[in-house]
């Protein structure tokens, strides 16, 4: 027999190793699921890792009120078929709490206030870890972020004091209140994210794939024409063959001019691009540090 | 639907090679890493764009600072220096590549130790103009530690010295010495210019006569971890699955990710420290059973007997070559923490899914890993520091040497008060083991 893994098999065999690790070191870990490409990955590889038994942890997903239609229905599926549990943490909710305050204006995203209810749902459930499906490829102060990130009792991330991570041991101890991100695909790429849903042949939401939608154009990025976004006069709507090559929050996500309608069409597409999927956000777009600032403050 | 596509065909069928990167300030590392992500088309324009950007700002208007991609946090872009160990990715269409990126100068051996902890290749550059300086033997010294299985010295700038081969083979003739004295296993040699990308991806025209291969093309051929399936087998228990469901009632999976050798359903396997015997009736994969599975694969075993097994247990074949059990351990340790360790104090091990307490019963010697020299008369060990130390733990571990095995001869003290990870320990089967001894 050749004792030869892919690259794939790889990648899977070190998360599905990480997410064992959490669940044997923690009491209480969660999975962030945001119906993303990424997280649903995330899903599969917990369901393998922990096959047949249930999966040991509940689903989170911060619900910023603005999601994709599509994103809730899939949602709501994927956990049917996985048997897992489900919470919800609504921004919507900590608006009207008080807990957040929207920003104004045609920019307003909702993305920055996720963070707070982010934390207070992990407060109130007393999740002592949440799984994220950040890659380290996907932006340069993620490159260095452990595998096992150490938050403080308030949620923040200090990049010049991490624990420094050797071997394939991780060190999830903690004081009281503390609590980790983890994010077992680190080292996988956008490539590789998308080969192994194609390996796997795992479903997607129907958002990944080209479909005609009324869009509209801001800053060089096209945008959903949705109720979410707020348009300036000038900004005129047009019926556009688009997909979406990141899934998030309707107000940050950009979408791609495509007509890719089968995951192979996707890779090729991929393959062939000079972009980097992040280059559809805004909310990375903000400053140099965006996302280094948003991680400080307790992001994912 | 096809699994083919225009221009990705092979993907599924690729191999991961992780190499870590090691160089002193200036000498081209990170122009180095840019152009295996440039010419290998893994930098897209709008990563461009911001690094462009950012060389502006900084003033250096046109001119482009490659090193803007892999320094990563705002200190580090505004100090013009790295702090950390920056992973980078990118594919050929033969393998897929992790760069762990050390920084040279900062912190220096406790990033290298870092990076070179999972690395299958170092690559240690020496710019031709300056040759063998004191950093140089340092990286060579953690390569040697870290039992790197492949070391690439490139020789760098050689656009700066005309292209001698006489330059290059001084250089080669004089790290022969030092690999020789550390033990290096496969060391390579390759004259480039990171800059003008002579011998980095494409044969260089200036050097007819290097008849060896471009760094890629060894890169993409070099043997991944070949060595590691023919060890002795290996299963330290991550996790027990037990599903508790009316379908599967007695289900009893062992959870973990095998880390030496290979294991088949039907072995006869020995479980450690309590020496049961059993055999394997199951590997499960998922919802797929596998008849064989092997090193790094992250599978569930599933024995003949009902033993009682849990996490930090490693089972092995009972026909192999078995790890010592033994709460004596000698260790050579990298110090990780500002607080210097303490001789006599007790901290945290953790040893593959294993966990324990232990007290530091004794320092032997430090390792002056500037000038390849043992240190007996100072024996604090301060951050950054080697060192080769005595532990006794509360129960016995289940260890082989990390020169047999880097999983299950490696270990972290954690310190019992901060919980953070003090030290990185590579064990050395008994004060006679020369493996390490300069």
């Amino acid at each position: 027999m050749s004792y030869k893994l892919t690259h794939l098999k790889e990648l899977e065999s070190e998360s599905i190793f990480i997410l064992r690790e959490v669940a044997a070191q923690f009491e209480k870990p969660a999975l962030l699921f945001s119906g993303g490409k990424d997280s649903i990955v995330m899903a599969y590889l917990a369901y393998k890792a922990f096959y047949p038994a249930a999966i040991p942890f509940p689903f989170v997903h911060i619900d910023t009120g603005h999601n994709f239609e599509e994103t809730i229905t899939y949602r709501d599926e994927l956990v049917e078929l996985l048997g897992a549990d489900l919470i919800v943490g609504s921004v919507e909710e900590s608006i009207k709490t008080g807990r957040a305050v929207e920003e104004k204006g045609y920019t307003a995203s909702r993305n920055k206030l996720q963070t707070v209810t982010l934390l207070d749902t992990l407060e109130e459930h007393k999740f002592d870890a949440a799984l994220g499906g950040a890659r380290r490829d996907e932006e340069k102060a993620r490159a260095k972020e452990r595998f096992f990130s150490h938050r403080d009792e308030f949620g923040q991330w200090d990049p010049k004091n991490q624990r420094p991570e050797l071997w394939n041991i991780f060190n999830g101890k903690k004081q009281l209140g503390e609590h980790f991100r983890v994010f077992p695909i680190s080292n996988w790429t956008e490539m590789d994210v998308w080969q192994y849903i194609l390996q796997e042949n795992i479903p997607l939401p129907s958002l990944y794939y080209t479909h005609e939608r009324e869009v509209f154009e801001r800053d060089g990025v096209i945008y959903a024409a949705l109720d979410a976004i707020p348009r300036k006069p000038t900004e005129t709507v047009e019926v556009k063959q688009v997909r979406c090559r990141t899934i998030g929050d309707i107000t940050c996500t950009g979408l791609t001019l495509s007509t890719a309608n089968s995951l192979v069409d996707i890779i090729d597409e991929i393959a062939s691009s000079r972009v980097t999927e992040r280059g559809g956000r805004s909310d990375d777009k903000r400053s140099e540090a965006a996302m280094e600032d948003r991680k400080k403050a307790g992001y994912f | 639907m096809s699994t083919q596509t225009k221009d990705t065909t092979g993907y599924l069928d690729m191999e991961l090679l992780r190499f870590s990167t090691a160089g002193s300030v200036d000498d081209g590392k990170s122009t180095l890493i840019g152009r295996l992500l440039y010419d290998s088309k893994s930098i897209f324009e709008d990563q461009m764009q911001a690094v462009k950007d950012a060389s502006k700002r900084l003033g250096l208007g046109d001119e482009v600072n490659l090193a803007l991609l892999t320094d990563g946090l705002r200190a580090e872009r505004e100090q013009g220096i790295t702090i950390d160990v920056a992973y980078r990715y990118f594919a050929t269409p033969k393998r897929k590549f992790i760069i762990a990126d050390t920084p040279g100068h900062i912190e220096y051996t406790r990033n290298m130790v870092t990076g070179a902890s999972t690395a299958d290749v170092a690559i240690i550059l020496i710019d031709a103009r300056n040759g063998i300086i004191e950093q140089s033997k340092r990286h060579s010294y953690i390569a040697s530690l870290l039992q790197i299985p492949n070391v690439v010295v490139a020789i760098n700038k050689m656009d700066l010295v005309g292209f001698s081969e006489d330059v290059f083979n001084t250089i080669k003739k004089e790290y022969e010495e030092i690999s020789k004295i550390l033990k290096l296993k496969n060391v390579i040699f390759i004259p480039i210019s990171a800059l003008n990308g002579d011998n980095v991806v494409d044969a260089s025209t200036n050097t007819p006569w290097y008849k060896g291969e471009t760094l890629l093309h060894l890169l993409e051929t070099l043997p991944v971890r070949v060595d590691e399936t023919k060890l002795p087998a290996r299963f330290p228990v991550q996790y027990v699955i037990r599903p508790y469901s009316d379908e599967f009632h007695d289900y009893r999976g062992y959870a973990g990710r095998i880390s030496g050798g290979s294991f088949k359903v039907g072995d006869a396997v020995t479980v450690l420290p309590s020496k049961t015997a059993s055999k394997i009736v199951a590997i499960d994969e998922g919802n797929q059973s596998l008849e064989e599975a092997f090193t790094p694969q992250s599978v569930s075993i599933r024995l003949a007997d009902n033993v009682d097994i849990s996490r930090g247990d490693i089972i092995v074949k009972s026909d192999e070559h078995k790890p010592t059990v033994s709460a004596n351990v000698s260790v050579m340790v990298c110090w990780l923490n500002h607080r210097p360790l303490n001789v006599g104090g007790k901290y945290i091990i953790r040893h593959a899914t294993d966990e324990t307490r232990a007290i530091i019963k004794e320092v032997h010697y430090k390792v002056n890993i500037n000038t390849l020299e043992n240190i007996l008369d100072d024996k604090t060990v301060n951050v950054n520091d080697i060192a080769h130390i005595t532990i006794k733990a509360m129960k016995p571990l289940k260890y082989d040497s990390y020169q047999e095995n880097r999983i299950t001869g490696s270990l972290v003290l954690i310190d019992e008060n901060t919980f953070e990870t003090v030290g990185a320990g590579m064990i050395v089967h008994d004060l006679e083991d020369e493996s390490f001894a300069i």
